[in-house]
């Protein structure tokens, strides 16, 4: 399988089951939409037919020789491998998402966690249900060594004493099992002061800063509880943030219906001082006026088009900054097993309610039939674990004939059941801005390729 | 070549050989929490250049 697109002039065709990418020019482009394999060593009669007015027959003779050299050297039409998930034996757990405060002290229009509660009643989680949960990833780690807890909520910072004490318990662990862990937190920076800052630049290895972009923009969905935009507040106190900063952080926004205009809300982050972005689009159900619909996918491309376009020309003028959803890896990039499956959601990650009950991931938090077991009991449903252990770019609808597959891995599990009450049917509406998201990030690494030559 | 630059070869295959070690990060807990990006993931497997 072959995919083939064009962006600012340049012509990219990508082999789907190798993994490589070629740039060409337009009469190897016009080709490749006569070819199928298997090759012959010759041109195909009908594609010199269909192209005998535009280019002579020498000229077309001579590109398809490189396209049947590359194709002998595995680099084109590539047949899939169709590498193997194992399913038959228990991944270990690694990765957890601690919500230690159902509690927030924004009110923000769009969020999943119903302002914070999950729809549960506010919570904060107590030390012990933190210690157990580290028990229980050390215990189920089995023998992974890097170990990811993140410190989510609500907002984390309403219930920070304990997020340090779980710092603390965690680390006094680490040796003794032999475990390394990293901590990351998200937060929405009303409480982010001075000591918060420096203790979570001491141990935090990713801070994800939530802000959406410009003020009207912000302001319109995220609410204070007087129902004050929440801007002006925080805004200073991620600046300062940032510039004490050593480690990785996103300052991440949402984008909805109301801002498709979000390249604009980026290149805002990016002057406020920002340089390591992400903006994404809202999940929401479909009914909500600041959802994003089917209609808004086409001016949804092309923004992000336009991003592509406006970071490349940055970049040249030495003004780059990372635009997350663009960032791809072509050399060392995850392996082709990591790619079948994604996040690992419900399988090797799983998120821990403020008493103790464990779910797939965050977003799943308060759907009581996803509801896997407690850390403090130990009980784990492991049916339901296999059930996403299976979830695979071989075994979710659309996937297997999806050029995408090996860049997305499937989509987000929760997206899936959002949507379509099926983990294993992707969202139309994601699929095909994942599909352009993957296209221009690409696109930048080409760029960059071509400018290095 | 004259027609065809490659930028990226085949890696793939040859990543899936030492592949699944399970050491990179959950792609979720990056930064999205809403969506799965994968792609830019680093590879964390410390053996697949020592064997």
């Amino acid at each position: 399988m072959i995919h083939k697109y064009t962006q600012n002039g340049i012509y990219i065709v990508l082999d789907i089951h190798s993994g490589a990418v070629h740039v060409v020019d337009k009469i190897i482009y016009d080709l490749l939409d006569y070819l199928t394999p298997p090759l012959s060593e010759t041109i195909p009669q009908q594609a010199l037919t269909a192209l005998e007015e535009e280019y002579p027959s020498d000229l077309l003779k001579e590109s398809y020789g490189e396209i049947y050299a590359l194709y002998q050297d595995g680099l084109l039409f590539t047949p899939d491998e169709h590498f193997t998930v194992r399913t038959d034996i228990d991944s270990p757990i690694k990765a957890m998402c601690l919500h230690i405060a159902h509690d927030c002290n924004l009110r923000c229009d769009y969020c999943f966690a119903s302002t914070g509660d999950f729809g549960g009643g506010r919570m904060k989680m107590p030390f012990e249900v933190g210690k157990a949960a580290i028990d229980f990833l050390l215990e189920k780690s089995a023998n992974r060594r890097n170990l990811e807890v993140d410190f989510f909520g609500g907002e984390p910072l309403m219930n920070f004493e304990v997020v340090k004490q779980i710092v603390e318990y965690a680390r006094s662990r680490e040796k003794e099992f032999g475990k390394n862990f990293r901590f990351t937190i998200t937060t929405n920076g009303v409480l982010l002061d001075e000591p918060k800052m420096e203790y979570i630049n001491r141990e935090m290895s990713n801070v994800v800063l939530s802000l959406d972009g410009r003020k009207e923009v912000n302001d319109r969905v995220r609410h204070r509880v007087d129902r004050m935009g929440s801007y002006d507040q925080i805004v200073p106190h991620f600046q300062k943030f940032v510039q004490m900063r050593e480690g990785d952080y996103y300052v991440r926004g949402t984008f909805t219906k109301y801002n498709l205009d979000f390249c604009e809300d980026v290149l805002h982050l990016a002057s406020l001082g920002f340089d390591q972005i992400s903006v994404e689009p809202v999940v929401a159900d479909p009914g909500e006026p600041y959802a994003i619909t089917e209609e808004d996918v086409p001016r949804i491309q092309e923004e992000y088009e336009k991003l592509a376009t406006v970071l490349w020309e940055r970049k040249k003028a030495g003004k780059a900054f990372n635009f997350f959803h663009f960032m791809i890896d072509l050399e060392q990039g995850p392996c082709a097993i990591k790619r079948l499956r994604g996040c690992g959601a419900g399988n090797e990650y799983v998120a821990i309610t403020p008493d103790g009950d464990i779910y797939p991931c965050h977003q799943f938090v308060g759907d009581a039939q996803f509801c896997m077991g407690s850390v403090l009991t130990g009980e784990l449903n492991k049916e339901l674990k296999h059930t996403f252990a299976t979830a695979n770019v071989y075994n979710k609808k659309d996937c297997p004939e999806c050029w995408a597959r090996f860049y997305c891995s499937g989509g987000c599990n929760a997206n899936n059941h959002k949507y379509a009450k099926d983990i294993f049917t992707p969202h139309k509406v994601s699929c095909e801005l994942e599909r352009k998201r993957v296209e221009c990030a690409i696109f930048l690494k080409v760029m960059e390729r071509l400018q290095e030559e | 070549m004259t027609h065809i630059k490659t930028i990226s070869g085949a890696k793939l295959k040859a990543s899936a050989i030492k592949g699944g070690c399970g050491e990179c990060q959950t792609s979720c807990q990056s930064a999205c929490k809403t969506s799965c990006t994968v792609a830019n993931q680093k590879c964390e497997n410390l053996k697949k250049d020592k064997e």
